[in-house]
């Protein structure tokens, strides 16, 4: 269990867990892999790789884009395994989780599970299954050895929070506003009182994400959260860099935030 | 038909396998709150008194039905009722749901609607709901579909309403309600969001039909006066599938009378280019339930056409799904041309000009009714009157005002 592992090891080292998000085949198939090595290089600890689908509701645009730009050069879920397959074979110890929507998901089918578990894939946090309507995934999920990934919100309440963490492994993801991805303003002591509400409830690492944009307010989180979870930052980047220079610019990048989260945690 | 009353959805909101909830943790909190809500008014006959009075007095329910007979003797068979929903204050039967909705949330306190739109018949009656109730109201459209529905744009701003053109995706229905999804997840502790038709999360579905089944209990009274019976079938246009599901409910547990569900072929089911999720989609996972959906082989939700912009949808409401699969409904389908012949048909021989949305369901028992006996009865939901598609059956035509 690439997941648990690595939060123990970042617990005895007093760090806090770096989690990128980018798009898988955004803007094509052949720069994700040479995307996610740079994001390694970058201080990833997880990498949150997307399954592009067309009609993402929970996202904001950066993401819509990043997804329009994903299929129309034709990626797929068989696509993103075959990516996660590479990465694999050069990355041992960096858990992947996949992170989309449901229907693509039911469309690949039943060898799903299995699949992405040979290719290396370590958790699958879908989007719009909340965990009253995907029992038989869930138990899918584990059968193969990977772990469901739920969302909670700051709207969640502690009825909810242990419902969800009765289904769910790995992390929980707390997401930090109300709104989409890359939106509007955290507000930094809501999530300060809540995060260990929540994690006392789920006994489980807690990530946060949405709405962190920059070196400062990813340290902020890092001061409570075990994960930072940061993507729609990382997409604009890519949207706007040539194309040879984006993995360049995504590690340059990453590393301020890597920075940023490592002082925190050494002057607590 | 089983012995056993229809009962569904079931507690969580599901019609066999179909529906569900199935939206991002942050929605949670809020249709739990709404299933709350509604199940509490349902139960209130206060509620219930006021809806009626508004539907009675403002939106000028019942609704008559119409024996379209120089059409039916032209056609040389059955003879052809119209439900005439196109009479309704704002010209469609969008605004049954919009009322309760509206009421739903005075009632839970949110000053603030929302609404996503295609043909612009749900904005519209949202917009004027939320202008009688004094509720600040923004309203979701494809720039796509504001190119093609003009006029119903401008009633909506008359009406007080902000409408915010979505130009992510294909800029029609499926990217306002993405883009209307948002808006709430966002602004969900002030804002309440009206969906127009019998799909998204529970309670939906099953709300938006119980507001809508005012149609079909109408008609089971209005029918018996009118011809003596109950008709042999009731034909509806079918794109998320509201009107339908309105004339369909309170019938489907009566014996004997077919539910026809027509949805939109565009330029032929062979050519790709439709919106008829049930006869050719596949079921799948999108805005919040398990439906039919028109998808490609990943699990992309695929680009619709439809002449009419209210059918231009890649998914359809999860109750049709079930009552496809039990039987219990038939669904066909018709082609733009179809519709835009039947639309001229009713304009010049009964003196009615129809929604375009509606004009698949006329073509329909069009196509029907001369292969059955004069002394057989279809009933018609003529959802919404044509004016709004003034233009585009101009444009079809190959007219420039």
């Amino acid at each position: 269990m690439r997941i648990q592992k690595t939060f123990e090891r970042l617990k005895t080292e007093g760090r806090c867990a770096l989690i990128p998000f980018i798009t898988a085949g955004d803007p094509d198939a052949e720069l994700t892999l040479p995307l996610m090595r740079a994001l390694v290089a970058g201080g990833a600890d997880i990498i949150e790789l997307g399954v592009p689908f067309s009609d993402p509701m929970a996202d904001g645009p950066t993401i819509q884009r990043a997804c329009e730009r994903a299929l129309k050069a034709g990626m797929s879920l068989r696509g993103v395994l075959d990516i996660v397959k590479s990465f694999r074979a050069e990355f041992a110890d960096t858990p992947v989780v996949l992170m989309g929507y449901a229907n693509p998901v039911e469309a690949y089918g039943s060898a799903f599970a299995q699949d992405a578990k040979t290719a290396g894939v370590d958790g699958v946090l879908i989007v719009d299954y909340p965990p009253e309507e995907c029992g038989e995934f869930t138990k899918m999920m584990r059968a193969a050895g990977m772990d469901p990934i739920f969302l909670l919100a700051p709207t969640s309440s502690e009825e909810r929070c242990r419902e969800v963490a009765a289904s769910g492994s790995g992390y929980i993801y707390y997401v930090s506003l109300k709104g989409v991805t890359g939106a509007g303003h955290l507000d930094f002591d809501e999530v300060g009182r809540r995060i260990p509400e929540i994690r006392q409830i789920v006994g489980m690492p807690v990530g946060v994400g949405f709405g962190i944009r920059d070196a400062a307010s990813a340290a902020r989180i890092a001061a409570v959260a075990e994960a930072v979870v940061i993507g729609s930052r990382i997409i604009e980047e890519i949207e706007n860099s040539p194309r040879a220079e984006a993995p360049g610019r995504v590690t340059a990048f990453l590393r301020t935030i890597r920075t940023a989260i490592d002082t925190v945690r050494e002057r607590k | 038909m089983s012995e056993i009353p229809y009962n569904l959805p079931d507690v969580r909101g599901h019609f066999g396998p179909y529906g569900g909830s199935f939206v991002a943790e942050t929605l949670m909190p809020a249709l739990t709150e709404l299933v709350a809500a509604y199940e509490e008014v349902k139960k209130d006959p206060a509620f219930r008194a006021e809806f009626e009075y508004e539907l009675k007095h403002y939106v000028g329910r019942p609704s008559p039905i119409f024996h379209a007979k120089r059409w039916s003797g032209m056609l040389g068979g059955a003879q052809i009722y119209l439900k005439r929903e196109d009479l309704n204050h704002t010209g469609a039967h969008k605004v049954n749901n919009c009322i309760g909705q509206a009421m739903l949330a005075r009632r839970m306190g949110k000053p603030r609607v929302i609404a996503e739109t295609g043909a612009g018949q749900h904005g519209v009656a949202t917009a004027t709901v939320a202008a009688r109730y004094g509720m600040e109201c923004v309203v979701y459209m494809g720039s796509e579909d504001i190119r093609r529905q003009a006029a119903n744009v401008y009633r909506m701003k008359l009406l007080g309403a902000t409408v915010v053109p979505v130009e992510s995706g294909s800029k029609t229905l499926k990217d306002a309600l993405n883009e209307a999804m948002r808006d709430w997840v966002t602004n969900v502790g002030n804002t309440y969001y009206i969906i127009g038709t019998v799909a998204g999360p529970h309670p939906y579905p099953m709300m938006v039909r119980d507001f809508q089944s005012v149609i079909g209990e109408e008609c089971k009274t209005q029918m018996p006066e009118m011809a003596g019976r109950q008709p042999d079938a009731v034909i509806a246009c079918v794109g998320g599938g509201s009107n339908a599901m309105g004339i369909f409910y309170p019938y489907i547990d009566v014996a004997g009378v077919k539910l026809i569900g027509v949805e939109a072929a565009g330029l032929g089911l062979k050519s790709g280019k439709h919106s008829a999720s049930l006869i050719a989609g596949r079921p799948g996972v999108l805005h919040g339930n398990r439906t039919y959906l028109l998808q490609d082989a990943n699990g992309q939700i695929t680009e619709t056409h439809s002449v009419s912009a209210g059918l231009d949808y890649p998914g359809v409401g999860p109750e049709h799904a079930w009552l496809k699969d039990i039987q219990r409904a038939e669904y066909v389908a018709i082609t733009d041309d179809e519709a835009l012949q039947a639309f001229h048909d009713l304009c010049r021989f009964e003196g009615i000009i129809p929604a375009l949305e509606s004009a698949h369901a006329l073509a329909y028992a069009a196509k029907l009714a001369p292969t059955l006996a004069q002394d057989k009865l279809l009933l018609v939901n003529l959802s919404g009157r044509g004016d709004k598609d003034m233009h585009t059956v101009a444009e079809k035509s190959g007219i420039v005002f």
